[in-house]
């Protein structure tokens, strides 16, 4: 391994240095220097807290948050005034709970199903390939799963299945949206199904086990917790994914089962609203950051959890 | 110790659930057997299957609608005469701000938390906050910025305020991909530059980071090609809907790919959506260029360990 010399100075003497005051005062320098960066994330999440529960606090002021939390309908685009509309966040909550449903049926199975085959059956060269290959599913940017949503998904599933599907549906946003999330759920799952000592595996092959049955019932069981982290992190992903539910789900907040229609997610409500510029201070500037500190707790409990699993998963093996 | 016991106990569940631990039907479990290797192996081969059906899908419709006078072009309201040309220059002078703030940055907090900072609890509040951060959703971090840099330090709907978005929003991912780095470097290496009497930062910056280098480079480069796709944080501050300017300062209004690709999408006229795709074909062929070079950079940094 090459060993790095410092290729400016000279040889000989010129390499010495004596311990000098401007030395100790550079590293003194240095270490606050790099404690401010590492200080600055700490600020950015009290800016998060502040800017978003700070504008929210203003808009529960105009309406309450009881009215927030029970009232059934989400009319804010049409209210001039907080008595005029109906502020219910469930109508966006549902939209985004449905929608990462959808996202989950699709993610869950087959990302967990490709973690057990990347993990026990693929051979070395095969996941060298494979690996890489579902890393890139990630890298997409979701404009172009929420363009592909539209443009595909929906009139393939209008000509297949659907015929009465409307052009933005909740269904096409939510399984795409399932797509994305599929190398987020492998990918850790994998390294969670990877980590399970093989003298488990050993064990049960030993009691005369078939390949699926150690997969099945030794490997994963011992494997839960990391899986359930990433099934939990996959579910946050879902929660705050935009771009995709914001082109092909439409921007019709209604509360429906009926996944052929369009429905306004809480980040698509953000979307809808920031890109039209409502001026600061209007209500419905506020009733964005009211909907976003919505979105941040729920977001925030998930990552908690998922974080949780994680370091149980850790402490395990 | 108390994990093996339950271990044991769940391969009691080999067995069929009632009678004894012992089965006899070897064709049907067989057979079960290869079903399921099928089966998860099709899970694998799903989402490739999806993303090659979507490239070929944009690129039908995308590749035959880039000339070099959609590349050259401003924004119109026109779908004939539009361009990309102001959107790929507002995107290359946010990946510029992202470049020179971002990275700095998240590679000096890296290097603290891993070389500087001991376990007391305010470091392990920074590294369960930077966790926590960078599983915030996007869209987030567009509030905040529509908060703090557009109104509060009157940055207005500008480029500036988009790049600090963009950059604090890849930040979480660069220190990440830089302490995986800098925690590989092995030990050795800091202890033999101690014994030669050099200070902490000298053994830092002359032997941990040239090592750390590749790794953390790697992740940077990853971290920017997420920073050039990302649309919701740039629209929650607000989205021109054509530009028919190009970005002179930092205080211009902008648009960028990504952006200009949603305009696109939410227009009804199918000429719209061609340009979309095509749009799309650009963006995908940046990050697929910047990807290949951090897989590069990466295979080439494994080989020489």
């Amino acid at each position: 391994m090459a060993v790095e010399t410092r290729g400016e100075r000279g040889s000989g003497p010129d390499l010495w240095k004596r311990d000098s005051r401007s030395r100790k005062v550079r590293e003194r320098v240095v270490k606050v220097v790099l404690t401010a960066c590492a200080y600055l994330s700490i600020l950015t999440t009290f800016g998060i807290v502040i800017i978003l529960f700070g504008e929210a606090a203003t808009f529960f002021q105009d309406v309450s948050i009881l009215r927030f939390l029970t009232e059934t309908e989400w009319t804010a685009g049409f209210a001039a005034t907080p008595q005029d509309g109906e502020f219910g966040i469930i109508v966006l909550a549902w939209a985004t709970i449905y929608s990462t449903i959808i996202a989950c049926a699709v993610a869950l199975p087959v990302g967990l199903g490709a973690a057990i085959y990347l993990s026990e059956y693929a051979s070395t060269g095969m996941r060298r390939w494979l690996k890489p290959a579902l890393e890139i599913l990630a890298g997409v940017p979701t404009i172009v799963y929420g363009f592909f949503a539209l443009t595909f998904v929906t009139p393939f599933l209008q000509s297949t299945l659907f015929e009465g599907i409307q052009i933005y549906n909740i269904l096409s946003a939510g399984l795409v949206m399932g797509v994305m999330i599929i190398p987020t759920v492998a990918s850790v799952s994998e390294d969670a199904i990877y980590a399970v000592p093989s003298g488990l595996r050993e064990g049960a092959y030993a009691l005369g086990a078939t390949k699926r049955e150690v997969a099945t019932k030794v490997v994963v069981p011992a494997a839960t917790s990391g899986i359930v982290a990433t099934f939990v992190l996959g579910i946050s992903r879902a929660v705050g994914e935009t771009m995709i539910v914001a082109v092909a789900a439409g921007a019709l907040a209604q509360l429906t089962v009926n996944p052929l229609e369009s429905m306004q997610t809480m980040t698509a409500y953000i979307v809808q609203v920031t890109a039209g510029e409502s001026p600061r201070g209007s209500l419905e500037y506020e009733t964005i950051f009211a909907v976003g500190a919505s979105l941040f707790l729920m977001t925030l409990v998930l990552n908690m959890v998922a974080y949780w699993f994680v370091r149980k998963f850790r402490e395990v093996y | 110790m108390s994990q093996s016991s339950t271990q044991v106990d769940r391969q009691k569940d080999l067995g069929p659930e009632e009678g004894g631990n012992f089965k006899t039907s070897v064709g049907v479990r067989h057979g079960w057997d290869r079903f399921f290797a099928v089966l998860v192996f099709a899970a694998t081969l799903f989402g490739l299957a999806v993303l090659g059906v979507l490239l070929v899908d944009v690129g039908l419709q995308g590749v035959p609608a880039i000339s070099w006078q959609f590349l050259t072009s401003m924004g119109s309201a026109d779908a004939e005469s539009a361009g990309l040309l102001p959107a790929i220059l507002g995107s290359i002078w946010l990946l510029g701000i992202v470049l020179v703030v971002a990275v700095p940055l998240g590679i000096g907090a890296a290097i603290y938390l891993e070389e500087y900072a001991n376990d007391t609890w305010i470091n392990r509040i920074i590294e369960i906050n930077i966790s926590n951060l960078a599983g915030v959703p996007s869209i987030i971090y567009g509030l905040l910025g529509l908060g703090v840099f557009v109104y509060i330090f009157g940055f207005g709907r500008s480029i500036l305020s988009g790049g600090l978005i963009l950059s604090l929003l890849i930040l979480p991912v660069i220190i990440i991909a830089t302490r995986e780095a800098v925690r590989a470097v092995p030990q050795s290496m800091r202890e033999g530059a101690f014994a030669l009497g050099a200070t902490r930062w000298e053994s830092i910056r002359y032997h941990v980071l040239p090592q750390a280098l590749p790794g953390a480079l790697t992740g940077t480069i990853l971290a920017l090609s997420r920073a050039i796709g990302e649309t919701a944080p740039l629209i929650a501050i607000g989205v021109v809907p054509y530009t028919t300017f190009l970005p002179e300062d930092f205080f211009s209004r902008f648009t960028a790919m990504p952006i200009q690709i949603y305009n696109w999408a939410g227009e009804p006229e199918e000429e719209f959506e061609i340009l979309a795709a095509a749009g799309i074909v650009v963006l995908m062929l940046v990050l697929l260029i910047s990807n290949a070079g951090a897989i590069w950079l990466r295979n080439k940094f494994q080989r020489r360990n």
